[in-house]
């Protein structure tokens, strides 16, 4: 109700606000609101453990990759700590709620902070976007807790369904560090 | 606990069954580094994990840390402190040295067999004791070092077998396995080392390793997992899905078909597990493989090395290697509850790209840090040492299983069924003697 009031209020000097909506356009906040709420969307999705919901931020195609090392180019044909396209997260999804996953009793609990949001780059004729980020990740399970830190680079191809994951290469600055315990899901 | 039982470790092992103490036992813990990390061989690294003059990558032995690095003249493993005030040389897990390791603290410099090159200021030595040839001024190599087949491997201690003997007919098969493999009969690794810290004590992994009967009850998850998406995969996209679910969806295999593997047991606790994969499909990339060795070794000869299935060959007490799937970790116990693995995987050279592709599938799914696999066998790892660290629930681990059955023949163990303890018992056999020795 009160949001109603507030639009009839906010249509009245009609010239100004569309304006406002062009300069914001043009300095590309609109596009910087949008991704942030993409990106703080995505990590409540995660911290929630809502996995049809994280299946569906990917495009058909999307992939998710997290490398061993910052000077990586490429997830084909090496190494890495992820490397996952929609098949094999749905089989980590099936896996981390089977009731014999036994590393998953108690299950872990997360908690993601993102900020730093940057639009690298944004295709006029498309909307797709590429997008740095940074994350601080608190991790508890078990009486323990763990924290991971790091940065997101999205590729973002921009449907009418809002904006759809190609590829998140995700590089946290411990990469090359010992894993205390491994990663279940992805960070 | 039995009196006395600390002072000789020998009584912590029966033939059934070992004491908890062997596991959780902190000065038992110092015993093992003095008396088994520092008395045998003990796997460094690859030569080809150090290509250039230079080049070094870091590591432990027992409660050393040692450096595998390459000179003009070839590989060679040092003792990573500096002997002028004790710093270490090398701070970081690898890197390049240039022509000489230089101490960042007063810049003595070393040459890289190790070798005194120079000090910084030379005054004041004259009348003392200092002499730059003098090889207590110089870094010191490993007591020794062997190489078999380019894998690199020290002991920190003089005498006992040389490396061949000591690894056998038994741990050799390992190394000529996955080297026999490549047309050019060499392996190459990859420069990437994935490290995993378990607290939970080294023998531990060890015995995992070598438990056929585990897998389908600790990773029956991710097997479940796996055969499910393979069925979704083909369904979505009309394809086979790729290798890496087969490997994963392995583990739902039933007990019989463990059972029907084999173990065998050989001296100093180097331990094979029987394979159960079938890795040779009659897939283009497995065709294209023999045909590469074929033109290599002929046909008879080619047959004989693609039919060596085996999954695992433990290398005790340091090593487990997988050599169809080109792929080991190595073992670093840092504490009675801490180890430490290193696990690397290998390029056959020569064999087409598609092998290699097979064997970073499984190092994906096995071995990286996001593995579905040994999440679980951490858990259990993990589970054993805190329940064995208690006091009053028991003290005897069991190795009942098939005790006694196992045929013996000419110093090896086979065991009578795939899940029989006998693993367990042979490496506890060796390490019965090691740490008896001399005591």
């Amino acid at each position: 109700m009160a949001r109603d009031k507030k639009d009839k209020k906010a249509k009245k000097p009609k010239a100004k606000a569309k304006n406002h909506r062009a300069n914001r356009r043009a300095n590309g906040l609109d596009t910087q609101r949008a991704v942030e709420q993409f990106l703080y969307n995505q990590a409540e999705i995660l911290d929630e453990r809502r996995w049809d919901d994280w299946l569906g931020l990917f495009t058909k195609d999307g992939k998710y990759w997290m490398p061993p090392r910052e000077d990586q180019e490429t997830g084909e044909g090496m190494p890495n700590i992820f490397y996952e396209d929609l098949f094999l997260m749905d089989m980590r999804v099936r896996r981390v709620e089977h009731p014999y996953a036994h590393s998953q009793k108690p299950k872990n609990k997360m908690s993601h902070v993102i900020g730093n949001v940057v639009i690298e780059s944004e295709d006029r004729k498309t909307g797709d976007v590429v997008a740095r980020s940074k994350f601080h990740v608190v991790e508890f399970r078990n009486d323990n807790q763990r924290y991971f830190a790091g940065k997101y680079r999205h590729h973002l191809k921009k449907t009418k369904d809002g904006y759809k994951i190609r590829l998140q290469r995700v590089d946290i600055v411990s990469a090359e560090g010992p894993f205390d315990y491994v990663l279940q899901y992805w960070l | 606990m039995p009196d006395g039982i600390l002072g000789n470790p020998g009584n912590l092992v029966e033939p059934d069954q070992v004491h908890k103490a062997c596991y959780t036992d902190d000065d038992i813990f110092e015993q093992e580094l003095d008396k088994i990390f520092h008395k045998s061989w003990i796997y460094i690294g690859h030569e080809t994990q150090v290509p250039k003059v230079g080049d070094y990558w870091t590591t432990w032995v027992g409660r050393e840390r040692m450096i595998l690095c390459r000179g003009e003249d070839g590989v060679h493993v040092l003792y990573n402190r500096c002997p002028h005030r004790g710093a270490m040389l090398c701070q970081g897990l690898n890197g390049n040295a240039g022509k000489t390791f230089r101490c960042p603290y007063h810049a003595w410099t070393y040459n890289l067999d190790g070798s005194l090159f120079r000090i910084p200021v030379e005054e004041g030595y004259d009348g003392t004791a200092f002499d730059p040839k003098d090889p207590r001024f110089s870094m010191k190599p490993a007591e020794q070092m062997g190489i078999y087949r380019g894998f690199v491997f020290a002991k920190l201690s003089e005498g006992g077998p040389d490396l061949d003997t000591w690894l056998g007919r038994g741990a050799r098969a390992a190394f000529d396995d996955i080297c026999n493999r490549s047309p050019e009969g060499e392996v190459e690794i990859v420069q990437n080392c994935f490290r995993v810290i378990q607290h939970s004590n080294w023998k531990i992994f060890l015995e995992n390793q070598l438990d056929a009967l585990h897998p389908s009850i600790t990773h029956h998850s991710t097997g479940e997992a796996a055969a499910e998406m393979q069925k979704v995969y083909k369904q979505r996209t009309g394809e086979d899905p790729p290798i890496g679910y087969q490997f994963l969806a392995d583990f739902t295999l039933p007990y019989e078909k463990w059972d029907s593997l084999s173990t065998y047991g050989h001296p100093y606790g180097h331990t094979v597990l029987g394979g159960y994969m079938g890795l040779r499909p009659r897939d283009p990339i497995t065709v294209s493989h023999e045909e590469a060795l074929t033109k290599a070794y002929g046909a008879e000869r080619m047959d004989e090395i693609l039919s060596t299935n085996v999954h695992h060959v433990l290398v005790y007490p340091c090593l487990s290697v997988q050599p169809p799937l080109q792929q080991l970790r190595a073992v670093r116990p840092l504490a009675a509850d801490k180890t430490l693995t290193e696990i690397w995987h290998f390029r056959l050279k020569g064999a087409p790209e598609g092998i290699y592709e097979r064997s970073l599938a499984y190092y994906y799914h096995v071995n990286s840090p996001s593995t579905m696999v040994n999440a679980d066998d951490l858990q259990n790892f993990n589970a054993c040492h805190e329940g064995l660290r208690l006091g009053g629930g028991g003290d005897w681990v069991s190795f009942h299983r098939n005790a006694g059955q196992d045929p013996v023949e000419n110093g090896v163990t086979t065991s009578v069924t795939g899940m029989s303890e006998q693993p367990m018992r042979n490496m506890f056999a060796a390490w019965k003697e090691y740490m008896s020795a001399g005591s």
